[in-house]
Parts: structure tokens; sequence; C-alpha cells
């Protein structure tokens, strides 16, 4: 094992990282406006991961030209869901909450279950073969792709709540609900889009992911968990933080992939969330509450 | 007599014969009916124990599955190797299960990681617990380990070797047990602190209350508990696999009963257990009518987001109030 193999292994690491960390966005964005932990994060990343797919086989459509029908269907759901559903239990206590998206995620993973099965499924593009050479380094051809779009819908979501008035209103509501509704914004609707762009997030992260991994309905606990240390570690509510903390558990995974074992990666990952709890419990860059 | 009294009468009444049934059931029920109530039991056992943590002292624990686990695999692995009697193995996964609690508690309250935040911590331990019994040969790793099953016809009820109707009677005598052990906590110093804590925890600190000590008290006591139920799946299964008695889906499944029955309450974690079970039942025999996999649990999630949506606070304030058990107050 010399200098260039660790050199490989890092940035594929990394790579991979970026698009966790943009499915943990779409949590951190939740948690941060609405203070609702979204434990059906796991399973609306699976459904669009297989929405890809049946882009893919069924029309041939593109992983990246797939993107904004897959990350627009999300919006939409997540919308209808704030909406209808979990508006009405904003104000309960935390075991509720929990409960209910427990049950969301419980009906959404055997809807799945029943109508693809299963079986893991994958997509084999021409890319998926091919590989860029930067010097010594060997970089996957989809994994560049899938890192630099995760890159992009990133900044853009940066931009959105940066530059947009409604960006801005929903910034205004997470810092003080009452306040806004005072000025005249309308928390409710602004809610929803704040969920449905976390939804969004997670649509785009399942529809690169399904560049790099197979997918089966059984993955969504384990993204769910994946979601919860990367937001936790980088700190909740901070959309650098969730970047960040993606970025260090696709390398913790690398690393302890080949150093180790394969098997032992998630035990690294929890391990590093343990540590982050104990040390600063407010994630690496999120603020002191 | 008053009327407090006659109401307390009500409900030992009600008591002792639920438990006259149950302890009559063997001689009725068959085999199904049999296993059915033994899963019955033993999720309301989990949940009380559970519910000492979050239901009395408001501490919300997501990984509940680390001290089945850990109960569990004490027991069974002692017994696979050396043949060591249940009781004895009992007691080393209590001590085992009660040292894991003290340090995720230590940990949890002395850095105050609260809330959404601790259970958090509770998942990621019961998870990287979960890895390394994978890989941890002598328990048999990821393959799962297996008990020694005895070819007796007689119950051998120390060693936990014997049929379903003696896995039964220690189920029940366990979950009455938890429950009279719930009901003694409850009306102690320690219960009345705990109700303090989970209702302000601030407050309670002011009063002079050991907010710290009570809070780990509640810890040990529920990761015990939870143990011992542990136990009893193992010897109840024969056979144990990290990932299935470590899983988040059992944690979940562990504390759903209470919350759905009301948690806090003595009754919330049977009557949900009850609630839960028969409708999972029906939902299979329903499901198998329709003849589409997966309609049951959809259908399951479905009940689940009505209950909480009508019964937030559980089922059991609520049948409580109409079977006028509780003096008509609200």
């Amino acid at each position: 094992m010399d200098a260039t193999f660790f050199m490989n292994v890092i940035s594929a690491g990394l790579l991979t990282g970026l698009v966790y960390g943009l499915m943990a966005l779409g949590l951190s964005v939740i948690f941060g406006v609405m203070r609702v932990v979204n434990f059906a994060h796991g399973d609306m990343m699976v459904v669009a991961m297989y929405a890809t797919y049946l882009l893919y086989t069924k029309l041939g459509l593109q992983p990246l030209a797939a993107l904004p029908l897959v990350a627009g269907a999300l919006f939409v759901f997540g919308y209808v869901l704030q909406r209808v559903l979990i508006n009405r239990f904003l104000g309960v206590t935390e075991h509720i909450q929990f409960l209910l998206l427990l049950s969301v995620a419980i009906i959404i993973t055997n809807v799945v279950l029943m109508v693809f099965g299963p079986d893991a499924r994958n997509i084999q593009l021409d890319a998926s073969f091919e590989s860029y050479s930067l010097g010594p380094l060997v970089l996957d051809k989809v994994r560049v792709i899938a890192a630099v779009g995760a890159g992009c819908v990133a900044a853009l979501l940066w931009a959105f709540f940066r530059y947009t008035t409604t960006g801005t209103a929903i910034r205004a509501c997470a810092d003080n609900p009452v306040g806004a509704r005072v000025v005249g914004l309308d928390v409710e609707k602004l809610y929803a889009v704040t969920f449905g762009v976390g939804s969004a997030c997670v649509g785009a992260a399942g529809c690169l992911l399904l560049l790099l991994v197979d997918v089966h309905p059984h993955l969504s606990s384990d993204y769910t968990l994946l979601g919860f240390i990367i937001v936790i570690l980088g700190g909740l509510g901070s959309l650098g933080g969730a970047l960040l903390g993606g970025v260090l558990v696709g390398l913790s995974e690398a690393l302890s992939g080949v150093l180790i074992a394969p098997s032992l990666k998630t035990m690294f990952s929890f391990g590093l969330l343990i540590l982050v709890l104990l040390l600063r419990p407010q994630g690496i860059l999120g603020k002191k509450p | 007599m008053t009327a407090a009294n006659l109401l307390s009468d009500r409900r030992a009444i009600l008591l002792l014969g639920l438990l006259a049934a149950l302890a009559a059931a063997p001689l009725a029920a068959g085999d199904y009916a049999l296993s059915i109530l033994i899963t019955v039991l033993l999720q309301a056992y989990l949940g009380m124990a559970w519910n000492v943590m979050m239901g009395f002292a408001g501490q919300f624990s997501l990984g509940h599955a680390l001290y089945v686990g850990l109960g569990a695999y004490a027991g069974g692995a002692l017994f696979a190797h050396f043949g060591t009697p249940p009781l004895v193995g009992a007691l080393a996964g209590m001590v085992v299960s009660a040292v894991a609690g003290s340090i995720i508690g230590t940990l949890g309250f002395r850095f105050k990681v609260m809330g959404v935040y601790f259970a958090l911590l509770t998942i990621a331990f019961a998870e990287f617990t979960r890895v390394l019994f994978d890989h941890w040969n002598w328990v048999g790793a990821s393959s799962g380990l297996f008990l020694p099953v005895s070819h007796s016809v007689n119950d051998d009820f120390w060693n936990l070797r014997g049929s379903a109707t003696m896995f039964y009677y220690v189920i029940l005598g366990m979950a009455a047990a938890a429950f009279l052990f719930s009901r003694a906590l409850l009306g102690r110093r320690i219960g009345y602190y705990w109700q303090a804590i989970r209702e302000d925890q601030d407050a309670a600190d002011a009063l002079g209350i050991d907010v710290f000590r009570a809070k780990m008290v509640a810890v040990i006591i529920s990761a015990s508990m939870t143990s011992l139920g542990g136990l009893f799946i193992a010897f109840y299964n024969n056979n144990l696999y990290p990932e299935s008695i470590f899983s988040m889906h059992r944690s979940i499944e562990l504390m759903l009963g209470t919350i759905i029955g009301g948690i806090g309450t003595l009754f919330g974690p049977i009557l949900g257990a009850v609630a839960l079970t028969a409708l999972g039942e029906a939902l299979t025999v329903i499901g198998a009518h329709i003849g589409i996999d997966g309609v049951k649990q959809i259908a399951y999630g479905v009940c689940l987001m009505v209950i909480l949506a009508f019964r937030p606070g559980g089922l059991w304030p609520w049948l409580r109030h109409r079977l006028r058990l509780d003096g008509g107050r609200r």
C-alpha cells in the first residue's frame, strides 16, 4: 500500500462524501427551520433512486438529465407531506413526531417493496467504466460527475437561501417563527416550501448516488442513520457543516474499508458521531444553542 | 366505603381478573394462540422497561436494542459455552447492561446531550455494538449464536429448556413483576424525582433534586430490566444474530407499544402491546385474504398515524377515562 493508493482511496472517499453531504443537507434544512427530525429521510432517498432507475431503464434518460425531474417530484412530495400531515404535528413532543415520520417511512418502504421487489438494482452507463487520470491519481468518471453534480446543487441551494426573497423569508422563519408571523409571512406555506426544498435535495442526492451504488428497498434505514450522523458531525442546521460532515463520513468509510474491513465502516462512522456528540455536541460548524 | 376505595377496588378486581385469565390461558389456548400471548407479554415487558426511562424520567432512548442484545448474548453465550445456568447469565447480563447504560448516561448527561441528540447518541451506541458483535467470533459473529437444545420431554426451569407453556409462565411472571416494580417505583421518592425532571428539569434542579443521579438510576434500572427481556428472547428463540437482536427496528418495536398505549402510565405498555399485536394479527389475516404482500405493513403505518393524530397521549388515558377508572377526572 503506497502513497498513490492512499491518495486514490482518499479522493474517492471525498467525492462520494460530497453526495452524502447533499443528502444530509436536506435533513439539515428541514431540521434547521422546523425542528422536525425527518425519520423518513432514507426512504425518500430510496424512492429517488428507484425513480432514477425507472427513468433510465424505461425512458433511457441519463441520471443527470433525470435529476431535475426527480428533484422536482420530491419537492412536490415534500410540500404536500408537510401541508397535509406534518404541519398538524409541529408543536407536539419529539417522540410523537418521531413515530409519525416513522409511520411515513414504513408506508414508503413497503410501497417500494411492493412495486420493485426486494432485489438490488443498478444502472450501467458507458461512463461507469471510464476514469480520469490526474497525475498519479485515477478518478472514476461517474464519481467525479456525481460529486460535481452534488456541489452544483448545494451551490444552488445556498444561492436560494442567500439571494431569493423566499429563501430570506425561510431564514426569518427559522430565526423567529413568531416574528415572521408578525411581519405577515405565510409561515405554513414557507414551512411547506422548506420541506419541499429539503426533499428535493434528497431527490438530487438519490439520483447522483445511483451512479455509484446499487439500490434496494432496505437501504432506507441505513441512509436515514447516515444522514443523522452527517448532520450531527457538521452541525444541525448548518449548510456548510452538512457538506463537511458528508466528506468526513465519506473519508472514514473509504479509509476504514481498505485499512480494516469494509463491514466495519459503519462502526467508524458511529464512533465519529459519538466522539463529536461528546466533544462538540453542536457539531463541528454548528453554533452554540 | 369512600369513592377512592371503591375505585381502587375496581382496579384491583380488574387486575386480578386479568392475571387469573392469563394464568389459565394455556389450558384453553392452542400452540399458535400461546405464541401470540408470549409475544404480547414480551412486548409489554420490554415496553415497561423502556417506560421507566422515557415515561417516568423523560429520557428519550432510541437504542434500547443495545440492552436487549447485551442481555441476550450474556446469558446465551455463557450457556452455550459453559452451560452456565440462565439465572447466573441473567445477573451477568444485567451487570453488563447496567454498565453500558451508565456509560451512555454519564456521557450523555454530563456532556448535556439532550432530547433528539441524546436519542441519536443511544442509537449510535446500539449500532456500534451491533457491528462489534458482527465481528466477534466467540459469540459466533454474523453467522449467529445457537443455544444447545435439550431433547428431554420434561421442562427444565433452571436451565430454561422446555415447552412453550413453561416460557409462557416465565414471561407472565416477568411481566407481572415488572408491573409491580414500576408501580412501586412511581410511589417512591425516586419516582417523584423522575416525574419532576420529566416535567421541568431546571425546576427540579432548583428544588435541590440531584438530577444527574436520578437520571442515572432510571437508565440503570431500565437497562437491567431490558436485558432480562433479552435473555428471555435468547432462550426462547435458541438463536441469536447481531443483525436482528441489536437492530434499530427492535428499538422501535420496543417503544411503539408504550407510546401507543400511553407513555408514563402503568397500564399503557400492556394495553399498547395487546393493541399492536392484535392489529398486526388482524392485518396479517386480512392481508392473506387480499393476497398482496406489503399491504399489511402499509395499513400498519396508516393505523399508527391515525392513533397518533387522534390519541397522541396514548390509548390508556382515554380508555381509563371511558371506564371511569380515574374517578371521572381528565
